[in-house]
């Protein structure tokens, strides 16, 4: 139904829509705008149909519809605010409008008769040559590995490869493909505006779990702050964490800055968790090492380089960083032995038997 | 509007795990019978968790793309989806027989249609039967041909093995091969001794696993012997103890189980007019459908 055929068919019901007011009055129509007022009959009514008032309304109302719909949300958080006036809006959209959602640039364009158009793409890819997509559905695969081709369990992890864009979408399809590259991001985000975001803290998702995931809830308390920081911070994942050890503890790891939030804690952290919990099992030993000091901080330059995901940016030849493989490989050759163990000490001394070591291939 | 969710595993390190999710919810998507469809995993996004606020149906079918009932089916998946009035005991199932139950949800306004898995279907049996023509690009078997059907065993639980008898069971009542022998990873009759078992010179091998992995693409065929290394690969068929080996891989990931996801859902009251026959067209099934 076109702009002008909607409007006709409304009248009688009536139109009250981001400033757009159209209602009976006497024997015709009052068409109501912040810039003017009119009382027409309803074929003069059709001449309106160019406003912008009045393609926004057909957009929004005929179009979109979904009233309290996330994706309906989404769509309108898009064009930045309800603060602006239609024409104010329309003026940013003619030329794209982007706004960023975790690593992405979605952009919305105005098109003819109010019609939004949509674009989806990483945000270092703004303004790119990319290669161009319109089914949400190819979204799946494309974002399924980094650009190394490393395979990305965490869909909000920082990694998003680049190089493609989503072109010419209407906002269903956006939405869509928005949430195969981020899922339920949209649904949650939304409910936290509407106030009624569903957080499962910590002891409540841990004493859910059953099998071999029931162990999780003996995570010691301080092991949980670690495990949050090892996972959860904006480096690691875009989300932001809503959830806490429980309703009343908050734990001391930042939340991130993330714009959707993380409403519990995730199947990832949950499997880590229970590595973790395992692993804090075991008690401290003292163990006797010689180092030098180069050594010592080189040792703290690897654990840096590895938690940093950095070790493929340390470059081959550069052995003035203590994480470069060639430093790493003369640390070895000289600290370790054919084992592996550091200084030669065996992790378990007291199961070492001094005739078999040569046979013992732990 | 009504919605259809495939429910499925995923995995945290193998990408793959997740694709016959997505393929036969594509196929199912194409056939225009649901307002919306989605794929919802255990291990990868959305979770179970986040899955049902995500969609704007008020009906909403979940289906598990699971071989058996049990764990996952009775417990994990209830309890994720906040499915809270959720009773195994409502499936009335000795194992093989879940079929649906209607529920709501904690955290959403839908009527939950909560299905059976799709390993446990009757039409699960003419899927195995369409993975052994598609291996074998034979349309007929006859005497000659033999079918081991393997599953996993004990390692997880009783029912697993049930589903991979009540399939053995009904391939070899259809008459469609010689010989049909159920076998497993870890219980007797072993999927090691796999030729022991048959006369018949030819064995089609179908594992019943949802999606290819560790257990169907390095362990059985190391198992039966069709190689040392499965980095090496394998020849289909393979010659071992003289008999012709026709190793199929997983039959999650054969088209035809789109239609056994999509008959879940229309077996719990899902009206999806025309589809099944659609579905069934595009993945090779119309034939197994004739012949049941
Ligand atoms: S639990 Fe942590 S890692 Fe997982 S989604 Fe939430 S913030 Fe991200």
């Amino acid at each position: 139904m076109s702009v002008a055929d909607a409007l006709v068919d409304a009248a009688d019901d009536g139109i009250d829509f981001d400033g757009l007011t159209v209602e009976p009055y006497r024997d015709a129509y009052r068409f109501q705008t912040p810039d003017e007022d009119a009382v027409v009959t309803l074929e003069e009514l059709r001449e309106h149909a160019d406003s912008p008032y009045a393609t926004n309304w057909h957009y929004w109302e005929r179009d979109v519809g979904g009233h309290d719909t996330a994706r309906r949300a989404f769509l309108r958080w898009l064009e930045g605010g309800d603060g602006l006036s239609v024409p104010e809006r329309y003026d940013a959209l003619e030329g794209g409008h982007t706004r960023h959602w975790g690593e992405l640039a979605v952009t919305a364009v105005l098109g003819r008769d109010g019609q939004r158009r949509y674009e989806v793409r990483h945000e270092d890819d703004v303004g790119e040559d990319v290669d161009a997509y319109t089914d949400p559905l190819e979204a799946r695969e494309l974002v399924k590995h980094d650009d190394d081709g490393r395979y990305r369990p965490l869909s909000t992890a920082p990694s998003l490869p680049h190089g493609w864009a989503f072109v010419d979408l209407d906002g269903g399809d956006l939405v869509e493909t928005v949430e195969y590259v981020y899922p339920a991001t949209v649904a949650n985000w939304h409910r936290e505006r509407a106030g009624d975001l569903d957080v499962d803290h910590w002891e409540d998702a841990a004493g859910r779990q059953t099998g071999i995931y029931g162990v999780v809830s003996e995570l010691p308390d301080e092991a949980l702050e670690w495990a949050a920081e090892a996972c959860c911070v904006d480096s690691q994942c875009l989300k932001r964490r809503e959830w806490d050890r429980n309703g009343d503890e908050e734990l001391d790891v930042p939340r991130g800055d993330g714009e959707f939030p993380c409403r519990e804690p995730c199947s990832l952290l949950v499997a880590a968790a229970r590595k973790f919990t395992t692993l804090e099992r075991e008690e401290t030993r003292e163990y006797t090492f010689e180092l030098t000091p180069e050594e010592k901080e080189q040792v703290e330059d690897i654990v840096d380089a590895v938690a940093d995901g950095r070790t493929d940016e340390i470059r081959e030849a550069d052995v003035y960083e203590g994480a470069n493989r060639y430093r790493a490989r003369f640390l070895r050759a000289k600290r370790m032995d054919d084992h592996g163990n550091l200084s030669g000490t065996p992790t378990y001394p007291e199961d070492h038997d001094e005739d078999e070591a040569d046979d013992d291939h732990h | 509007m009504q919605a259809l969710v495939i429910v499925g595993h995923g995995s945290h390190l193998n990408p793959g795990s997740s694709e016959p999710a997505y393929a036969h919810a594509d196929t199912i998507r194409e056939s225009g019978a649901f307002d919306e469809v989605r794929e919802a995993f255990w291990k990868e996004e959305p979770s179970f968790r986040n899955v049902l606020r995500t969609l704007e149906s008020d009906e909403v079918y979940v289906v598990p793309l699971f071989i058996s009932e049990g764990y996952f089916t009775e417990q994990v998946i209830p309890r994720e989806l906040r499915l809270d009035d959720f009773d195994p005991e409502d499936w009335e199932s000795d194992g093989t027989d879940a079929d649906h139950v209607t529920l709501d949800a904690g955290d959403v306004e839908k009527t939950i249609h909560y299905c059976g898995p799709v390993g446990t279907h009757d039409s699960m049996s003419d899927v195995i039967v369409q993975r052994a023509k598609s291996v074998t690009g034979r349309d007929e078997f006859g005497d000659d041909f033999g079918l081991a059907v393997v599953g996993h065993g004990t390692e997880r639980n009783e029912n697993s093995a049930k589903a991979i008898y009540y399939h053995a069971d009904r391939i070899r009542d259809m008459g469609t091969f010689g010989e049909v022998q159920a076998v497993f990873m870890d219980e007797d009759p072993e999927v090691d001794d796999v030729t022991d078992f048959f006369e018949t010179e030819d064995i089609v091998v179908v594992p019943l696993f949802v999606s290819d992995g560790f257990h169907t693409q390095e362990d059985i065929p190391e198992d039966m012997g069709l190689t040392d290394d499965y980095r090496t690969g394998y020849d289909v068929p393979s010659e071992v103890d003289g008999h012709r080996i026709w190793y199929s891989g997983a039959v999650g990931t054969e088209p035809l189980v789109a239609d056994v996801v999509l008959e879940r859902a229309e077996d719990a009251g899902a009206p999806v007019g025309d589809a099944v026959e659609a579905v069934r067209e595009r993945t090779g099934g119309a034939d197994a459908a004739a012949g049941d």
